[in-house]
């Protein structure tokens, strides 16, 4: 391919855009560690919704100002929040009850392989070396109602991060419904990758070169236009 | 009744050579500090810690390991923003690691206290976490078996506690405290004020006392957040 993807592709905050145009107006959403932080801070106007942080949060708001930080009020990442009106605080058992028990509407996660079955590799790499972390997201992958990714749609080496198998170690199976990539949106349905919408700038045989799986349609591919954020 | 104890080093007296202690917080967050550095102190060997994760910079956790008083870590997330103690240790084949799903920790920890020997959850089905435990189906779907998971001691910090050991926690410093409080044979709460029965209002009331072993003040209690931005080791 000819293409420069990196000269077309959204940039992690319009990935994160994107995504928070799909959750509904009193969603109660876990955003997981890093990147998908981000999704919190493009709410759509006239939109709520409520925040849940593992360690025994609903509600909370934006980060604090530096030097206004108070250490017992934090998020799953670690860094300092702040509470929205009508927050609340509960213990970590309660806090998984609310994911586990299928209670959250969204959780939208980051990912090193997603699989047209819809099983996700997020917590290892495998490697020798490596070690294992995965904190909440086996619990998150599995009971929230929906789950959904924002992403690279490749590797930093140029490898599809969509693939038809993941073989690197799940972090849950068959649990991902839809994929917000650097270049398209795919729904996984029924074991296949669904393209919803895609970059103007890149083909469809294009995009296919750069997914491990089959993309197949089901009606019309809409184009991904993001504002620049 | 009165479950209070005058010193950090009588409070941790108790823990020897081979325990099983859960430390409640979250990361820094309702980490007990001053409980954990005097268990420093007392040196015991061979310990199995329960926590979120697995320490940072070169206090609390990350200092007990340090000292070689660890020799298995539980926990779901062993990475942090100053990991060395614990990679360093893991890496050289020092320190065991058991890695649990987060939910799973919180809820194997809970199983115990209320006394489930083992439970079933659709957390880990699938993945490498769930090999060789047993699965079943319930209403169509699979759920992995996990067991509760007990220990000798539970280290935790309160805000307030009275002398009858019940505890109010402040703001998200609650995470793992309450639960872990109910899993462990001898509970020891530091609290960074102790009042009589009856001062905290029965509504307020988050861990009741019978939960609760030894309670000790620690007016103001350090924050791990703040001591590994200064760069601070213990001792």
């Amino acid at each position: 391919m000819t293409l420069s993807l990196d000269s077309i592709k959204l940039t992690n905050a319009q990935i994160a855009w994107r995504a928070a145009q799909d959750i509904e107006d009193g969603a109660y959403v876990n955003l997981g560690i890093g990147f998908p932080e981000m999704v919190a801070k493009y709410q759509p106007a006239g939109r709520e919704a409520i925040f849940h942080t593992e360690n025994g949060v609903l509600g909370f708001g934006k980060a604090p100002a530096e030097g206004d930080e108070d250490w017992d009020l934090i998020n799953a990442g670690k860094k300092a929040i702040t509470l929205n009106p009508g927050a609340s605080f509960f213990h970590h058992a309660d806090s998984f009850a609310m994911v586990r028990g299928g209670h959250l509407d969204v959780a939208i996660l980051g990912a090193f392989q997603i699989a047209q079955n819809g099983d996700l590799a997020n917590w290892s790499t495998g490697g020798a070396n490596s070690i294992p972390a995965v904190g909440g997201a086996m619990d998150l992958v599995q009971s929230a109602k929906r789950v959904a990714v924002v992403t690279d749609h490749v590797t930093k080496k140029g490898e599809p991060k969509l693939v038809d198998r993941c073989t690197m170690p799940l972090t849950g199976v068959g649990c991902v419904t839809r994929v917000y990539s650097s270049l398209a949106v795919v729904d996984i349905a029924d074991g296949h990758f669904i393209l919803r919408e895609k970059l103007p700038a890149i083909s469809f045989d294009d995009l296919q070169s750069v997914t491990g799986g089959e993309l197949t349609v089901d009606g019309s591919v809409a184009d991904l236009i993001v504002p620049e954020q | 009744m009165d479950k209070t104890t005058a010193s950090l080093a009588e409070a941790v007296s108790g823990i020897g050579d081979g325990a099983t202690v859960m430390i409640a917080g979250f990361g820094g967050s309702g980490a007990p500090i001053e409980l954990i550095h005097a268990l420093i102190d007392k040196g015991p060997k061979g310990l199995t810690i329960i926590n979120n994760n697995a320490g940072n910079g070169h206090v609390g956790i990350a200092s007990l390991i340090e000292h070689g008083m660890v020799d298995k870590i539980i926990c779901s997330f062993p990475r942090s923003s100053d990991p060395v103690a614990f990679n360093e240790a893991y890496l050289a084949g020092k320190l065991q690691l058991e890695v649990v799903p987060q939910g799973t920790l919180a809820e194997r920890i809970r199983a115990a206290g209320a006394g489930i020997p083992a439970f079933y959850t659709a957390t880990s089905y699938g993945t490498d976490l769930a090999k060789g435990k047993p699965v079943a189906e319930f209403d169509g779907k699979s759920y992995v078996q996990e067991r509760w998971l007990k220990a000798d001691f539970a280290l935790v910090k309160g805000e307030l506690g009275d002398t009858y050991g019940n505890l109010t926690y402040r703001m998200a410093a609650r995470n793992f405290n309450p639960i872990m409080a109910m899993a462990a044979d001898v509970t020891i709460a530091q609290v960074s004020r102790i009042v009589q029965p009856g001062d905290i209002e029965p509504e307020n009331v988050i861990t009741p006392g019978i939960f609760v072993d030894h309670v000790v003040e620690v007016a103001e209690p350090k924050q791990e957040e703040v001591l590994i931005r200064e760069g601070a080791s213990y001792p």
